[in-house]
């Protein structure tokens, strides 16, 4: 009995070690990854804007001031793409395993405008066929990429009134439910 | 004789390595090691080798964390505007090959000094070009903008917009040029830092005052006097109770914390830091070392805290304003007395206007800085005199809008004129900033 618990045990731990092994020889696809990252990403910028800005912020009970220099306002609160890449600076400091961007095709950042050839064919794409992404690889510096790039869509009226309103905005109709622009999701192979 | 020719070689080389090798591990000062004098803002500390080359054989990174290390709070309350972490992104990678803007040295490159330009930048002036060459098209005004006119036309700065960024300039448009003249307060900051119980010391007693008459006198007319704090305040050596000749640095630190860290943070006391603590050992600064203009009679005078608080009075009057133009005899410190700001800081002298209205040097320059400490109001003075100097238009919101308007305050300080006369006129330079950005706003 006693020779078949440690066999057991013993082949047990031997399968699972094997298993650990092939699991880290293959890795996590780098779609797999980007699309799990994205979604914790989409689910935290939704709960932003809708949780805080909307319901604090000046459409709701007006107790916060979303604006770009919100260090600068005492009731200011960052605007959700600052508080979206304020996270990707934060992800910086801590792995260099993947980076991640908010880009538009209409940006009021310029800065935030498409630079590589794959952010401009991914953000043109996202943006022709609602509800599908893109994926691509391109080589920047000298390392390659795998890059996908998902739909920003505009989840709540917040979103459109205060883009629509911006002055710097180039698109002033946009509608609730329409892409906005484009998360790009890096992940260096 | 080719034989004796190897050994002379051998000796010789032998000779020079153990002479840079003493030099680079032995010697206290290493002269001979500087590759190239460095910019105003190091020079003092250039012979501290180690003050920023932390390990001998360190790259890039070494460096930036020496540069942080002096520079990186103040770069925080600035709000710097292009901190690293906007750069990592690998889609800035090409433009990183132009410029690496995540590394300070890359346009502050150090021991250039030929070329080196204003505020230790070695880089050539086109340094926003590249990222932002699509604001001539974006922007109807910036459309004939010289490339490179971006940073010196009073309009941005690469790391402090705090007084520039377009919605503050809105929101502080058309103010008058003067608005309510500001109560400067006195700093009350030292009794945070203070012992509860300093061991009284009863000067009056007869016997002291008559054996140092100036001075007890001195020291009754001083703040000192006023907080209770006698002769062994700062004469006793707080470790064995020893008498203390000439207290310095550490002893008036024990209460003057703040003034302390900001004195040998700036210019006049950077060299003194390591005294401080127990680093490199450099002595105090002197005119003599600066490329300023100073009075001939000034040219040795070492920088200490006496220096401009002389003992026992601690006059904070004199500091102000006479100290300083005891050694500083540039235009602007010369043209002073006679300025409007100079003729106000006589009439507060005089007891014509209420305390803390007038204007003196360290109005401007070692400003009176109010912070709120657990509800209560904290002043300290901010002895490092880089924080409202250069570029100037740092000054604007902490010092200049404490009385004048923003407009006002932004063409003054692009006036060179109106700077070297001690602002004594009004500005004959505009800076369209507020325009532009108004018409923006009311499109
Ligand atoms: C209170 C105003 C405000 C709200 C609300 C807001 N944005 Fe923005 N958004 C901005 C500003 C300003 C920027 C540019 C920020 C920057 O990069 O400095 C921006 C940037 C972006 C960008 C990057 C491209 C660009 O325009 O620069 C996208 C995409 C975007 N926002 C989508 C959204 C979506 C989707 C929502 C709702 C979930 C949203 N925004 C809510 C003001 C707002």
């Amino acid at each position: 009995m006693r020779k078949l618990l440690l066999t057991t045990l013993f082949a047990g731990s031997a399968v699972g070690l094997s298993g650990c092994g092939e699991e880290k020889s293959a890795g996590v696809e780098p779609k797999v990854m980007t699309d799990a990252l994205f979604a914790v990403m989409k689910a935290d910028r939704t709960n932003y804007t809708k949780l805080i800005v909307k319901r604090l912020g000046p459409k709701g009970a007006d107790v916060i001031t979303p604006v770009e220099h919100w260090q600068d306002v005492d009731t200011g609160a960052p605007l959700p793409a600052q508080m979206f890449r304020a996270g990707s600076e934060a992800v910086a400091e801590m792995t260099d395993s993947f980076t991640y961007s908010l880009q538009s095709l209409w940006p009021i950042n310029k800065q935030n405008a498409p630079k590589t050839e794959i952010e401009k064919a991914g953000l043109e794409y996202i943006a022709a066929n609602p509800g599908e992404n893109y994926y691509g690889e391109e080589k920047l510096g000298d390392t390659t990429y795998f890059t996908a790039v998902y739909p920003d869509v505009a989840v709540s009226d917040a979103c459109t009134s205060c883009h629509n309103e911006h002055k710097d905005t180039p698109k002033t109709d946009f509608k609730v439910g329409e892409v906005m622009g484009g998360v790009v999701v890096r992940v260096p192979i | 004789m080719k034989k004796f020719l190897w050994i002379a070689w051998a000796l010789v080389t032998i000779g020079i390595g153990v002479y840079y090798l003493n030099i680079v591990f032995f010697e206290e000062t290493k002269e001979e090691l500087l590759i190239g004098h460095s910019t105003y803002g190091h020079y003092q500390i250039e012979l501290a080798c180690t003050s920023c080359h932390t390990e001998p054989f360190g790259g890039k990174d070494i460096l930036q964390d020496a540069c942080l290390n002096c520079h990186e709070e103040e770069l925080k309350l600035a709000l710097d505007s292009h901190p690293k972490k906007k750069f990592n992104d690998p889609r800035n990678a090409d433009l990183l090959e132009i410029i690496d803007a995540r590394y300070c040295i890359s346009c502050h490159t150090e021991h250039q000094h030929e070329q080196t330009l204003a505020m230790g930048l070695t880089v050539p002036s086109d340094y926003c070009f590249h990222c932002h060459v699509d604001i001539g098209e974006e922007r109807e005004s910036h459309q004939d903008l010289a490339f490179d006119s971006c940073a010196d036309a009073g309009c941005h700065n690469f790391h402090d917009n705090r007084a520039l960024y377009e919605a503050f300039l809105v929101k502080n448009a058309n103010q008058p040029w003067l608005n309510e003249i500001a109560k400067i307060s006195s700093a009350n900051n030292a009794k945070q830092y203070a012992r509860p119980s300093h061991p009284i010391f009863d000067i009056s007693h007869p016997e002291i005052a008559s054996a140092h008459p100036d001075i007890s006198s001195d020291w009754q007319a001083s703040a000192h006097a006023t907080a209770g704090v006698s002769c062994v305040g700062c004469h006793n050596n707080k470790e064995d109770s020893t008498w203390i000749d000439r207290p310095g640095l550490s002893e008036c630190q024990s209460c003057h914390r703040d003034e302390v860290e900001g004195f040998t943070s700036g210019k006049h006391g950077m060299r003194l830091a390591g005294t401080i603590n127990g680093t490199t050992v450099l002595p105090a600064i002197t005119p003599n070392d600066s490329h300023l203009t100073f009075q001939q009679s000034a040219l040795s005078i070492e920088h200490g805290c006496n220096t401009c608080h002389a003992a026992h009075n601690y006059d904070r009057k004199f500091a102000a304003t006479d100290s300083c133009l005891n050694c500083h005899a540039d235009e602007h410190s010369l043209a002073f007395t006679d300025s409007p700001h100079g003729s106000l800081w006589q009439k507060e002298l005089a007891g014509e206007i209420p305390a803390g209205t007038g204007v003196s040097c360290a109005t401007c320059h070692l400003p009176s800085i109010e912070q709120d400490k657990n509800g209560t109001k904290i002043v300290r003075v901010e002895h490092n005199q880089n924080m409202n100097l250069r570029p100037n238009e740092k000054m604007v919101r902490p010092v200049c809008m404490q009385c004048h308007g923003l407009a006002f305050s932004i063409d003054a300080l692009a006036d060179e004129n109106l700077i070297k006369n001690n602002f004594n006129g009004t500005p004959s330079v505009h800076v369209p900033s507020i325009d532009w950005a108004l018409k923006r706003e009311n499109r």
